[in-house]
């Protein structure tokens, strides 16, 4: 039996449709490759800048597909027993305890100790199965029944030996302990993994992913973004304010903003009322845009020109 | 797997991509998955599967579109050809029927047909396995004759109608350059990437002071690689186990399955430091090519270290870290050499220089580095400041270019130095460089 959601992923124009019906302007790479994730059954590995909407892709396409997101932020230190499984420890004392008191009427009668031994064989594999098993998101998402959207993310803050760990799951969709045997996907879900290129991935990771690269994007795709998540925002203003920030980014600064701080500026010049980018609001509201002190430097002393110039360029595309 | 698609992984391996067998059938699976139909799609797929950096995005883009264009083969002829095709039909049409296929091809102008040949033709010479430019007329000419050259000369030379033979002629020298850009971006194609992968190898054994200065660039890039390679591979904070010392709270975190009866141990880790470094180069003539590359592969192993000073000397000696913070390398070594360079070294004045000025900087973290001939001119040593260093310091580490035979040789003040280093080294290729810097790191020096 497949999924309902697997017929939704029928063709490229389709998963595009539907990302955006879930508010995410996918540029064609990005569909394409939610597309192929599910028809080849392959993780799709997203690097790209901070804030270009590496996380709400995964976000967007689960709530298009009805499926849950299950999400795994990775972390210095972070190892199986958080992200695979844990044995519910205090549930296999009390395991236990219960056998401790029913050891006499279990044993009771044997005559010897070799046949109380073969009794008790069956009893303690008992601690080691499923019943036992806490879930971790990697084991849960392999086990949703109708599948999931599994979000890894972050995957370059994790050790090295982490992402070792992570292989046999990305290859096969499957995950081994040692106590039970192999755990497999009964449908595969959607796994994206993010990274922030803190460093190199290793090869054998990449090799069993998807490589997907969304950058910053240019100001039609940008000024669609806006206009769907922020649809307060008049139509002349959202002209304006992109052409600023895509000028903001030829600029040589410490850290460009990226779309989710355009749609955070977006918010807030929807909230303070404006129709046109004011110098005075622009300096009072730069902080939103720019995160570092020297960047706010750097562009305050252009921002007449800065201004100007994208009152220009906003005009012609209408 | 089709064939086209083999084609086209070969031209991206030399293109840099490195494509294993597992991609590539990744790849055609996902091929068939979304069809050739549609350029641009294909070509976003075959990007996600094989291209894996930003950098490969990049080279596959371009080899992309080169490997694709030349499908086009055809259309640019045949307007190329299209003014001679005018005159064409009419004369044709007399045709006497004879004639060989590739001579009736040409006269019909069938491009497409033609295209279609050269491909065969080139397929069978074995164009893919092309290497170097020399071998252009050569293939040219292999694929000319299977395309049936030698028929078509024949009848060229029997033919009686002047006309004919005259159009027969025209249509043969346009065939001929035809094959010739054919083969031309093939060889683009298939031995670019091979010819520059054999030219860096060479250039990483070559001796830093022999490069010519057209091939900076491409060490440049060489050297930053390098770096980048080490710098993921060390520069976050790597911890060693301790084994021997328990750490008993996560010991006993460790076995709270089983009431914490320690089945498994959990060691107390330390961390590895990342090196401190202070660097001495010396940059009068006989050094300072080396030093260029030295400075360069340290400037750009910045996150694998926790502190780099730069220094340069010739005949006295300066700080130049801040040139080398603030310009781009290209810039900064040239004006840090017409601060000081070009002069003849001298070491005991440099290394009275660094003692008045800095030597309070060193500390049990720092290493030394220092870059040199040791050849100070007949000057004073001054080798009780490097003893200095040397004790305040965690470790010396001399890089010399020269050969290990000739230290000590003529003014070479080499081994009076030597025995305040804890190492000691010849450095004069890129290799030696790179063996050197990532023992450093991987000590955590």
């Amino acid at each position: 039996m497949t999924p309902a959601w697997h017929d939704r992923l029928c063709s490229i124009e389709a998963t595009e449709d539907g990302l955006q019906s879930a508010g995410y302007i996918a540029s064609r790479p990005i569909s394409t490759a939610v597309y192929l994730a599910h028809h080849l059954t392959k993780p799709i590995l997203v690097e790209g800048p901070a804030g270009v909407g590496k996380t709400e892709l995964a976000k967007a396409a689960a709530s298009w597909l009805g499926l849950g997101l299950i999400r795994m932020q990775c972390y210095e230190g972070l190892d199986e027993s958080k992200a695979l499984y844990e044995w519910k420890y205090g549930k296999q004392l009390l395991y236990t305890q219960i056998l401790k008191d029913r050891m006499g009427a279990l044993l009771g009668d044997e005559p010897g100790m070799d046949a109380a031994m073969r009794k008790l064989h069956g009893v303690s594999d008992l601690f080691f199965s499923e019943e036992f098993l806490e879930p971790r998101p990697l084991l849960k998402a392999l086990r949703e029944p109708q599948g999931a959207v599994l979000l890894i993310d972050e995957v370059d803050k994790a050790d090295q030996e982490f992402e070792a760990f992570l292989l046999e799951l990305l290859s096969d969709y499957q995950v081994s302990i040692p106590e039970i045997g192999t755990i497999k996907a009964k449908v595969a879900p959607i796994v994206m993994l993010t990274s922030n290129s803190m460093r190199d991935l290793g090869d054998a990771l990449k090799r069993r992913c998807l490589h997907l690269h969304i950058g910053l994007p240019d100001a039609r795709l940008e000024a669609r973004i806006i206009a769907s998540r922020v649809p307060g925002v008049e139509e002349g203003l959202r002209r304006q304010l992109v052409a600023f920030v895509q000028q903001l980014r030829t600029l040589d600064l410490k850290k460009l903003p990226s779309v989710s701080e355009t749609i955070d500026w977006a918010r807030v010049l929807v909230l303070l009322h404006s129709r046109q980018l004011e110098p005075e609001l622009v300096r009072s509201t730069l902080n939103v845009l720019l995160k570092f002190e020297s960047d706010i430097e750097t562009v305050e002393p252009q921002l007449g020109e800065l201004l100007q110039k994208s009152r220009r360029e906003a005009v012609p595309v209408r | 797997m089709d064939l086209p698609l083999l084609d086209f992984f070969r031209a991206a391996r030399s293109a840099g991509l490195r494509i294993s067998p597992a991609e590539s059938i990744d790849a055609s699976r996902a091929v068939q998955v979304v069809g050739f139909a549609d350029r641009t799609r294909l070509r976003d797929t075959l990007a996600l599967v094989l291209a894996k950096t930003v950098e490969e995005k990049q080279a596959f883009a371009e080899c992309f579109e080169r490997f694709f264009r030349r499908g086009s083969f055809a259309n640019d002829a045949a307007e190329a050809a299209s003014p001679a095709a005018d005159g064409g039909p009419a004369a044709g049409g007399e045709g006497e029927g004879g004639g060989g296929g590739l001579a009736q091809m040409l006269l019909n102008n069938d491009q497409a047909a033609l295209a279609a040949e050269t491909e065969a033709a080139a397929a069978a010479a074995g164009l893919v396995n092309i290497t170097i430019f020399t071998q252009v007329n050569l293939y040219t000419r292999r694929i000319l004759d299977r395309m049936g050259l030698a028929a078509l000369e024949r009848e060229i030379a029997e033919t009686r109608d002047a006309d004919r033979a005259a159009r027969l002629r025209g249509a043969r020298d346009r065939l001929r350059e035809q094959v010739r850009d054919f083969v031309q971006q093939n060889l683009l194609l298939f031995a670019e990437g091979q010819n520059q992968a054999f030219r860096e190898r060479m250039l990483q054994q070559t001796r830093l002071t022999a490069i010519d200065r057209r091939d900076h660039d491409r060490m440049r890039v060489l050297v930053r690689a390098m770096a980048r390679r080490l710098a993921t591979q060390y520069g976050r904070n790597r911890k060693r186990d301790r084994r021997g010392v328990l750490d008993v709270r996560r010991t006993l975190r460790r076995n709270m399955g089983w009431e914490a009866v320690p089945f498994l141990t959990v060691w107390k880790q330390e961390r590895i430091e990342k090196p401190k470094l202070v660097v001495l180069c010396d940059v009068s003539g006989s050094v300072a090519a080396l030093a260029q590359f030295l400075l360069l592969f340290l400037y750009s192993l910045n996150e694998a270290l926790a502190g780099l000073r730069a220094f340069a000397f010739s005949g006295s000696l300066i700080e130049v870290s801040e040139i080398l913070e603030q310009h781009p390398i290209e810039r900064a070594i040239p004006e840090i050499m017409e601060r000081i360079g070009f002069g003849s070294s001298n070491y005991g004045n440099a290394l009275v220089d660094f003692e008045h000025g800095w030597l309070r900087i060193l500390d049990s973290q720092t290493t030394v580095i220092i870059l040199g001939d040791g050849r100070g001119n007949r000057t004073d040593p001054r080798t009780e400041i490097l003893r200095q260093m040397a004790d305040r310091a965690k470790q010396i580490v001399w890089l010399n270019p020269e050969p290990r035979t000739i230290w000590g040789t003529g003014d070479s003040d080499m081994p009076r130095y030597a025995p305040f280093c804890r190492v000691t080294a010849v450095c004069n290729t890129l290799k030696h460089l790179e063996r050197v810097i990532s023992d450093l790191l991987r000590d955590g020096a």
